[in-house]
């Protein structure tokens, strides 16, 4: 007796063949959301609310209910969503330029009234689709097509801290940064997007999770060496690990 | 029906939660915050949801979310408020979402004033955000006719999908007048509204079904399709058109004007008429698409000329008129702006000088 230990989702399109570059994440973190949907069975219930940016290609893969909302103002859309559907399950799915620059306001304001949906924060510490610009999460020192010479402080500060950041405030329930860089840190990331889901679905409010992922193309690596850098240089900089869960004062 | 004494902010918040309107996203600008604050007391009484968003910007977002959702949805702002949203308000006209939203315009560019003007009329009708889109745009000239335009806009919107602008300003939004309410929406009647839009919105599909809403298109050649669309679209509301006519036919003088300054317009042409000149006026009510052939119904051989009556200056709405006059008599103009209203007596000056030349 053969016995089945793994198949792919059916959350994403079985004929699609990525368009992301080789050593790209959001391809990896579109299996683990299929995945999650299908496990919790809210596959019928999921509405995505993408970013602009290469966020917005998942279009060509999600085989569940998706919106494009304007640059930066996802969470905006997805409150627009949430609160006239409960039922939804609502999540959004952006990356560093969209939720921690242009939408800034939009993230922050969504988190502080402790909306009842989900984040999906990808941070790779560049602009992707636009072709390398420098982002609010870009590293110190880190090359980018509008930094030519480097990130310098003086100039341009420091990388955001979206977790710790939105740490500050009262409202979120649950805020977590994992990473993709290795297998055990997949498997921590479909745990915790599981989570993020749970929480809505329990009527606990805002959660986001912020995964630190690797651009090869725009940084200038191949796809084994933006897993180096990402365990280098990203990791040091942005920590993983739970920042909020306030499960734990239930 | 029901006769209520009310001021125009509230009136037009109140006639969108009749039509079924059960969402609305605003952000504080003088002189319409009397639309978000009623909304704030009354959606809970219906079961609709008010937020406070963080900025006009993500107001306008939080709308085409819910619009995205199948939920009737409005927004309001004023002029530079406006001017923010116009992100947005593109968004939906790419996406196809119905809305509403409303206009209650100050003069000037910047953050101008916060006294009633109409200096956004070209940004109104022609360029409300970038793409090329077009709106059905209205505006009204009393409180009552802003309630039944805001009422009916909601049915618009949804015909088309598209959105919807009710053009006042702080005379209409803030005066109190009398005025009928219409029928409020059962809740029946919402959610059937709602549940015809189920097969587009985007609310959780079974696989196989799922919907994708997307404001662009990454091939070129389905992007021309959707503007071809569009523009058909456009070219629909021909049969959309409104304006009033009055005392056009033996007309020596016909003042062309829209909302607050046609209505101060409108009582000089009786002061007029009382006096035996033969003054007549034409309304644009829909200013988008413009009834360009109501002015055909002048008597060119009669008429001295047209003079266009606007709370703008430079004007913007005389652009418009000139089209429609096609040469076949003068434009002069009365204008007023930055805040100032519109002087009936400037008119009757006007209208006399025209006329005794």
């Amino acid at each position: 007796m053969e016995e089945l230990v793994y198949t792919r989702t059916k959350a994403v399109f079985e004929n699609a063949v990525s368009g992301f570059c080789p050593g790209c994440m959001h391809s990896t973190v579109a299996k683990l959301i299929g995945e999650v949907l299908e496990e919790l069975d809210i596959l019928d219930k999921a509405v995505c609310v993408k970013g602009i940016g290469c966020c917005g290609l998942q279009s060509n893969y999600f085989a569940f209910d998706n919106i494009t909302a304007a640059h930066g103002r996802a969470c905006a859309a997805a409150t627009g969503i949430k609160r006239t559907n409960p039922a939804s399950l609502v999540f959004t799915y952006q990356g560093d330029g969209d939720l921690a620059s242009i939408g800034l306001a939009e993230t922050v304001s969504a988190a502080n009234r402790g909306e009842n949906f989900s984040v999906i924060f990808i941070n790779n510490g560049i602009y992707g689709m636009t072709g390398g610009q420098m982002a609010p999460t870009t590293l110190v020192g880190m090359k980018a097509s509008t930094a030519p010479w480097g990130r310098k402080p003086e100039e341009h500060g420091y990388p955001i801290h979206v977790c710790e950041l939105l740490n500050e405030l009262t409202a979120p329930y649950y805020l977590e940064r994992t990473s993709c860089n290795n297998p055990t840190n997949v498997r921590k990331t479909k745990k915790a997007i599981k989570k993020a889901f749970q929480n809505q679905l329990d009527g606990k409010g805002f959660s986001l999770v912020e995964i630190v992922t690797g651009c090869p193309t725009n940084w200038g690596t191949d796809a084994l060496g933006s897993l180096d850098f990402i365990e280098e240089k990203m990791l040091p900089e942005f920590p993983l690990g739970v920042i909020r869960d306030k499960s734990k004062e239930d | 029906m029901s006769r209520v004494f009310m001021k125009g902010c509230e009136a037009i918040a109140e006639a969108a939660v009749r039509a079924g309107c059960r969402f609305f996203a605003g952000y504080p600008i003088t002189p319409q915050n009397e639309i978000p604050e009623y909304f704030s007391r009354r959606m809970p009484e219906v079961g609709g949801v008010f937020v406070q968003g963080e900025s006009e910007v993500a107001s306008i977002s939080m709308v085409y979310g819910a619009g995205c959702a199948g939920t009737r949805a409005m927004t309001s702002s004023s002029s530079c408020g406006i001017a923010l949203k116009s992100e947005g308000i593109s968004y939906c006209a790419g996406a196809r979402i119905p809305m509403v939203y409303c206009n209650v315009a100050r003069g000037g560019p910047g953050v101008g004033s916060i006294q009633p003007a109409q200096m956004d009329y070209l940004q109104a009708t022609k360029a409300s955000g970038n793409g090329g889109f077009q709106m059905l745009v209205f505006a009204p000239s009393t409180v009552q006719e802003a309630v039944d335009l805001t009422y009916a806009a909601f049915d618009y919107a949804d015909r088309d999908r598209n959105p919807v602008l009710i053009l006042a300003d702080g005379v209409i939004g803030t005066m109190m007048e009398s005025v009928e309410l219409p029928p409020m929406r059962s809740d029946e009647e919402i959610a059937a509204i709602k549940d015809s839009k189920k097969k587009w919105t985007a609310l959780g599909h079974r696989l196989g079904e799922h919907v994708d809403i997307e404001p662009g298109f990454w091939s070129t050649l389905d992007q021309q399709k959707w503007n071809e669309e569009a523009a058909a679209l456009y070219l629909s509301w021909e049969k959309d058109l409104q304006w009033e006519e009055y005392c056009v036919e033996d007309a020596e003088l016909v003042i062309a004007s829209y909302g607050i300054s046609a209505r101060i317009a409108k009582s000089a042409v009786n002061l007029l008429r009382r006096e035996g000149l033969k003054v007549g006026l034409i309304r644009p009510i829909t200013v988008n698409p413009f009834p360009y052939k109501a002015f055909d119904r002048i008597d060119y051989s009669k008429c001295k000329a047209v003079l266009d009556v606007e709370m703008s200056i430079p004007a913007q709405f005389v652009k418009d008129v000139s089209v429609a006059v096609k040469d076949r008599c003068p434009i002069e103009t009365c204008l007023c702006s930055g805040g100032n209203i519109m002087s009936r007596d400037d008119i009757l000056a006007a209208c006399k000088k025209i006329l005794e030349a």
